[in-house]
């Protein structure tokens, strides 16, 4: 499925998965395998289940019925970490920049080699660490939320909705992250409204929702 | 692990310490229960007195359920539920943290305010100490049930009246062995056997709670 | 730990909505049977109380009705541990269609306890702590329907009911004990079906009659309503449509 790295274990899998919102089936008998160093974009109209898919692959919503297995980490012992980029982004509106940041590596672990400031200075928010983020536009919350996926040492990046509410710029930056993450051996999961709006490097794999039976 | 416990205990400090106002909240809605108590039976000193440890209980109580919706649902609608629970570290220690938060920013005040309160109302001095302890040992409990009820609530599509319809009859045998503890004080008898039984119900929901706490979190998503 | 396979059979809606349909006439006609026996055994046949004459009679709707107000939380719960254990989709919708029946036995148990108290202690309402613990019971079980019906998404509402059901059922004994303790002013309970009985007999055995056409009455209703729920959820799926296309022609 995933050309180069065919021969690495996956990081992600799932085996008959089935969701369906009151008994209207979303989708069912749904079989991913997603390796490192690939993107899994996933498109369709709205409401096909995109949103829907990325929160059962993030273990934000129970399936009705089929598996969903993370590579297991050797060092832990535990299934990899996720990071979560979701459509609400997690960001306390009453804290600065730099220590919503602290708060949320805290609780994810922090990549090494990588600091909050030169995390903001990678999507363009070099300056803005102590300003309050209630105080930021919304595209610059985002790009607040994407220094907090570069600080995450998670190998699988769950994106729902990555482009939406960014200009020209902020789109070519969050290509340039998933191309980066994806040359380092990581693997992204992420939602689009059209397939050619996701323009990163690298291996991919579609999956159109509405196309699924 | 305890670093993502002490990331999100110092994260939801320093929110409460940036919105101090919010802090006096549970305190004079606690103030007005008692006023407003005060005035439906009249200032005579003996019944107040009578009714003291039984009103600053309600008020307390009150007061926590006034303050519960604020738990978790701040955390859902702007999105830092889904990072607790997407994140390495286990949810019923992310969970700890919430609910220590919880109880060191609403209910420390309010056991500290409460002799207060208490005396506003006559309180017999001999009352004063059960009705702290008993304040300090069944509030972990209190706060361990509102946060379950407050967690499977959280996606619900309203907070109040729900909370208080599901919460309320949960909390009876606390307050009741409470009120318990302070009577026989009152009346001169041994209060060390309702004082431990209040412990254990501590020590147990402190150990249960959290796990709980965090299959109902996990339970109400959608 | 794994279901029996007949277990899982039953738990599929078409199996279920056949083996209910089935069932519930009979269950239907003896609980009517069960009852006019055990009305006319305790309303005629049993002696009139040497203390409170005709009133006690009312124990027949009275005891019957709280005992299945607890069975039936505890039926309830059973079903919502199995819900979340096995995840099973019929036992979450078991528990909803249990919840109200159990709440309007409650309520039975609240308004003729009260009616009851009216000649026995000269009030409507007296804190007694049966009834107050009834009252509690009440409670718990309007918070499982309202959790359910607070939800948008159907199956997250009724897995948080299920759980606050389960929370609820630790809690109901702690309840009965911590408001025994409260106040003990109730006379003493007066039948013990294990040991030796406080009354007579001719008075006991309608009690038990009745106890059992309640049961048998739940069940019934339950799955009455339950076959209902089924209908509803899956409108859309073969076998409904097979069922109306089969009314509509027959």
């Amino acid at each position: 499925m995933a050309g180069l790295n065919s021969e690495l274990p996956p990081l992600l899998v799932t085996r008959g998965l089935a969701f369906g919102y009151d008994e209207h089936g979303m989708f069912r008998d749904l079989d991913l395998c997603l390796r490192p160093g690939t993107g899994l974009v996933l498109c369709g109209s709205n409401g096909s289940g995109k949103s829907t898919l990325l929160r059962l692959l993030a273990g934000l919503l129970l399936p009705d019925s089929g598996s969903i297995e993370r590579a297991i980490e050797h060092t832990t012992g535990e299934p990899v970490a996720l990071a979560w980029h979701g459509h609400h982004l997690g960001l306390k509106t009453g804290l600065s920049v730099i220590e919503n940041l602290r708060w949320s590596g805290g609780m994810h672990e922090r990549r090494r080699r990588m600091t909050p400031a030169s995390a903001l200075e990678t999507v363009g928010l070099d300056g803005f660490e102590h300003v309050p983020t209630r105080e930021l536009s919304a595209g610059q919350r985002k790009r607040v939320a994407l220094a907090r996926l570069l600080l995450s040492p998670a190998p699988l990046w769950l994106l729902d909705e990555p482009y939406a509410n960014l200009d020209p710029r902020g789109a070519q930056l969050v290509d340039r992250l998933i191309g980066h993450h994806l040359r380092n051996g990581g693997s992204v999961v992420l939602s689009v409204h059209r397939p050619d709006q996701a323009a990163f490097e690298g291996p991919r794999q579609l999956l159109d929702l509405d196309a699924l039976p | 692990m305890m670093r993502a416990f002490f990331a999100l205990l110092g994260r939801d400090l320093k929110l409460a310490m940036r919105r101090r106002f919010d802090l006096l909240q549970p305190l004079y809605f606690a103030l007005l229960v008692c006023l407003l108590t005060t005035l439906a039976i009249g200032p005579e000193p003996a019944l107040l007195g009578r009714l003291a440890a039984a009103v600053t209980w309600i008020a307390v109580l009150l007061a926590l359920l006034l303050a519960l919706d604020g738990l978790f649902r701040p955390d859902a609608e702007d999105g830092s539920l889904e990072l607790m629970l997407t994140a390495p570290a286990p949810l019923p220690v992310l969970v700890f943290a919430k609910v220590l938060a919880f109880w060191l920013v609403v209910m420390l005040p309010l056991i500290v305010c409460a002799p207060l309160f208490a005396s506003m109302l006559h309180l017999p001095g001999t009352q004063w100490l059960p009705l702290l302890l008993t304040l300090l040992l069944a509030t972990p409990c209190l706060a361990w049930l509102g946060a379950i009820c407050a967690a499977l609530t959280v996606q619900a599509r309203r907070g109040g009246a729900l909370l208080a319809l599901l919460l309320l009859p949960l909390t009876v045998p606390v307050l009741i062995a409470a009120i318990g503890t302070v009577d026989a004080a009152l009346q001169g008898l041994p209060m060390r056997s309702p004082l431990l039984l209040l412990g254990a119900g501590a020590i147990a929901a402190c150990s249960i709670g959290p796990f709980a706490c965090a299959v109902a979190l996990r339970l109400g998503l959608r | 730990m794994k279901l029996p396979l007949w277990f899982h059979r039953l738990g599929s809606p078409p199996t279920f909505y056949r083996f209910a349909g089935r069932l519930m006439p009979w269950l239907y006609v003896l609980a009517a049977g069960l009852t006019l026996w055990g009305l006319y055994g305790g309303l005629v046949l049993a002696p009139p109380d040497y203390q409170q004459s005709d009133a006690f009679r009312i124990i027949y709707v009275h005891v019957p009705a709280a005992w299945m107000s607890m069975a039936g939380y505890g039926l309830m719960a059973v079903c919502a541990f199995i819900a979340l254990v096995w995840r099973m989709k019929l036992a979450e919708t078991m528990v909803l269609t249990a919840a109200p029946i159990g709440a309007a036995f409650t309520l039975m148990t609240l308004v003729t306890g009260s009616i009851w108290g009216r000649p026995m202690w000269g009030t409507w309402w007296d804190w007694d702590p049966r009834l107050t613990s009834e009252l509690v019971l009440f409670f718990l079980y309007l918070g499982v329907i309202a959790l359910a019906q607070a939800f948008e998404d159907r199956r997250a509402g009724a897995r948080a009911a299920c759980f606050l059901a389960l929370v609820g059922i630790v809690n109901v004994p702690i309840v009965h004990f911590a408001v025994k303790w409260w106040n003990s002013l109730h006379q003493g309970s007066t039948i013990r079906v294990f040991s030796e009985s406080t009354i007579h007999s001719s008075m006991k055995w309608p009690l038990l009659v009745l106890a059992i056409a309640a049961y048998l009455y739940f069940i019934a209703s339950w799955m009455a309503r339950t076959r209902v729920a089924l209908l509803e959820q899956h409108a859309g799926t073969d076998w409904v449509q097979a069922l109306t296309q089969g009314d509509r022609h027959g």
